[in-house]
């Protein structure tokens, strides 16, 4: 009776290890599989394009004439865009919650800036394109005409549908997540480190740029590369605001058009099925980007400990 | 203290004992480069609720006027009339089937990771990665993925295409709340189980899992939340022939989503469909955003329980 049970259990530690190891391996396999399948569906692409696909600026799918540069600098301008302004932006909230404010504040207004991350893409689309579109309209021309003499900040455009109101958008995308995961890092910096900074007459400003940003910096690089791979692969509240024009304009102000927004614009109306198979090609491009993108955060976190240094 | 001692220690300044208590000098200018940061700090927060109120405020202004009750228990009617019933069910059918394949892949992989995996297990090492890289993985290139594996060799979008792609877009949050979750569940209670000769399934199914119950749920409210406001994978699997003013909710032909409705209803021209739009946005953020206060809630409650 008593081995019964007891094989019985072991049985029972093995279906459960089995069911679990299998979940796992079922991760990993739809990770190969997700590269397989735009590989496969990308060949007809690949084949006639080749590598010069990413640096060929030419998108005319009529004539099938397909080349990613375009594009992929659109991703990569309006990502840089909501980096530089969401980085020193979300560190200062992640400050603000984690040092500065109050508990009860602290408690409401934690809570508030992570809802901006549930609001879904294509309500930011949608509202980007009816509010924050004409806003930007009004914004660009005081822009243009304090900055100017950069090219990045070149005559508005005529609706306020730009690169750079792609970018601002995906600014409030990636806000909460670099704003979050800082909060999370700087709360874990010691309070003996703080404390006897600050017992040794140091300010606020002195404890935070002396120790809690040195402690936390390969943390908050990872939070901010996270960021970065959110907004490389935003498409659908991108495709509303940046206008999709595929060429390269140096200015910031000019309509453009990302990877990910470009397939949302175009895959359910291909010309051919070369083009279905360019936009799988694009999508390969940017899988490979975000896989390196998820990766560096795994790396840089992985540093944390190393790189801490108390000054 | 002599008076000697203090001239040196105000650097020949001479004391004076009536003189106000407030900084100077060196002191004062970094108390106030202090104080500056700490306003930007502030104004930087204030600024990110600024934000959510001005998008939940856009959008419910310009949703309320299309908001009714029939808005939302009706089916729509011509080409811009009546209400959105069939994309609520069509989005809840499509996120249920996704959740039944992400929830138990997730909690189990979750399971692997803490309480099967060594902790300097490879393949575990391996699964973390992974589970990291298809989190960020962009949503559109999971429709992509779907559309190979499923739409091409069933030559049809379909509602089940759509769930697939919304259940690898909440795996791995699911694995990784889960994970975390399972992390906070006292040692003291796996030892009570193996103490008493419990073996470890056991132990999993009616300890670990009901002391790590609440985090888990929440986990799993945020997770379809999220897959709830998710456009692009339904873009790619399940929209080519989409009619928003379909009714049939069988899961294997198009199944029309309260996402796609705003994505389609924007293209129309007719004021109209706008705000019909908009009026759909307004309950989609509004369900989102009970479901966020909802999981939080629940997490708090487990939390204490917990005694944490």
């Amino acid at each position: 009776m008593r081995t019964k049970q007891r094989r019985a259990g072991r049985l029972g530690d093995r279906v459960m290890f089995g069911l679990c190891a299998l979940a796992g391996v079922l991760v990993i396999l739809t990770l190969v599989d997700v590269v397989y399948q735009l590989v496969t569906n990308a060949q007809p692409a690949i084949s006639r394009f080749g590598l010069g696909f990413v640096t060929s600026t030419d998108w005319k799918p009529n004539f099938g004439i397909e080349g990613a540069a375009a594009l992929l600098y659109g991703t990569a301008v309006s990502s840089l865009i909501a980096v530089v302004l969401a980085t020193p932006l979300g560190i200062a909230i992640a400050l603000y919650l984690s040092m500065m404010a109050p508990a009860r504040v602290r408690a409401v207004v934690g809570p508030l800036v992570e809802l901006l991350a549930a609001v879904p893409s294509i309500i930011y689309g949608f509202w980007g394109l009816v509010v924050l579109v004409p806003f930007i309209d009004k914004l660009e021309p005081g822009l243009h005409s304090a900055l100017g003499f950069i090219p990045l900040f070149g005559p508005a455009s005529p609706i306020g549908i730009s690169v750079f109101t792609a970018g601002l958008v995906l600014t409030v995308m990636i806000l909460p997540i670099i704003s979050a995961l800082s909060r999370d890092l700087f709360l874990t910096v010691p309070s003996e480190l703080k404390d006897g900074a600050a017992a040794l007459g140091a300010t606020q400003w002195e404890v935070i740029r002396g120790i809690v940003l040195p402690t936390t910096v390969s943390g908050v690089s990872a939070a901010v590369v996270l960021g970065l791979g959110r907004a490389l692969g935003e498409a659908i509240a991108v495709s509303f605001v940046i206008g999709d024009v595929t060429a390269i304009h140096s200015s910031l102000f000019d309509p453009g058009s990302t990877a990910a927004a470009e397939i949302a614009n175009q895959f359910t109306s291909p010309v051919n099925s070369l083009h279905t198979a360019a936009m799988f090609y694009v999508g390969l491009v940017l899988v490979v980007i975000c896989m390196l993108t998820s990766v560096a955060s795994r790396v840089i976190a992985g540093r944390f400990d190393v790189t801490r240094r108390v000054i | 203290m002599s008076a000697v001692s203090e001239t040196a220690l105000f650097e020949g300044r001479t004391f004076d004992p009536t003189a106000p208590l407030t900084p100077s000098g060196n002191l004062r200018r970094r108390a106030a480069v202090s104080r500056i940061v700490q306003i930007t700090a502030t104004a930087a927060a204030v600024f990110a609720v600024a934000v959510l109120v001005i998008v939940c405020y856009g959008v419910a202004v310009r949703g309320a006027s299309a908001l009714s009750l029939s808005f939302v228990i009706q089916n729509p009617s011509g080409l811009a009339g009546g209400g959105i019933f069939n994309a609520l069910i069509g989005t809840l059918e499509i996120v249920a089937f996704g959740a039944l394949i992400a929830l138990p892949i997730g909690i189990l992989t979750g399971l692997y990771l803490t309480e099967f995996a060594g902790p300097r297990s490879r393949t575990a090492n391996a699964l973390r990665l992974a589970l990291d890289v298809m989190a960020g993985l962009p949503t559109i290139i999971v429709g992509l993925f779907v559309y190979g594996l499923i739409v091409i060799p069933q030559h049809r979008q379909s509602g089940f295409a759509g769930g697939v792609a919304l259940a690898i877009v909440m795996l791995p949050l699911m694995a990784r709340s889960s994970q975390e979750v399972l992390l906070l569940v006292p040692g003291s209670l796996r030892e009570a189980a193996d103490a008493l000769g419990v073996n470890r399934w056991r132990a999993v199914i009616s300890v670990i899992l009901p002391a790590a119950f609440g985090g888990i749920l929440t986990g799993a409210i945020l997770a379809t939340a999220r897959a709830a406001g998710e456009t692009a994978p339904l873009l790619i699997c399940d929209s080519i022939g989409f009619n928003p003013y379909g009714t049939s909710l069988n899961l294997f032909h198009g199944v029309p989503s309260v996402s796609m409705f705003i994505y389609t209803s924007y293209d129309l021209p007719l004021a109209q469909a706008v705000t019909r739009a908009w009026g759909a946005a307004f309950v989609l953020m509004l369900l989102i955003l009970i479901a966020n206060v909802l999981a939080r809630l629940i997490l708090a409650r487990s939390r204490a329980k917990m005694g944490r």
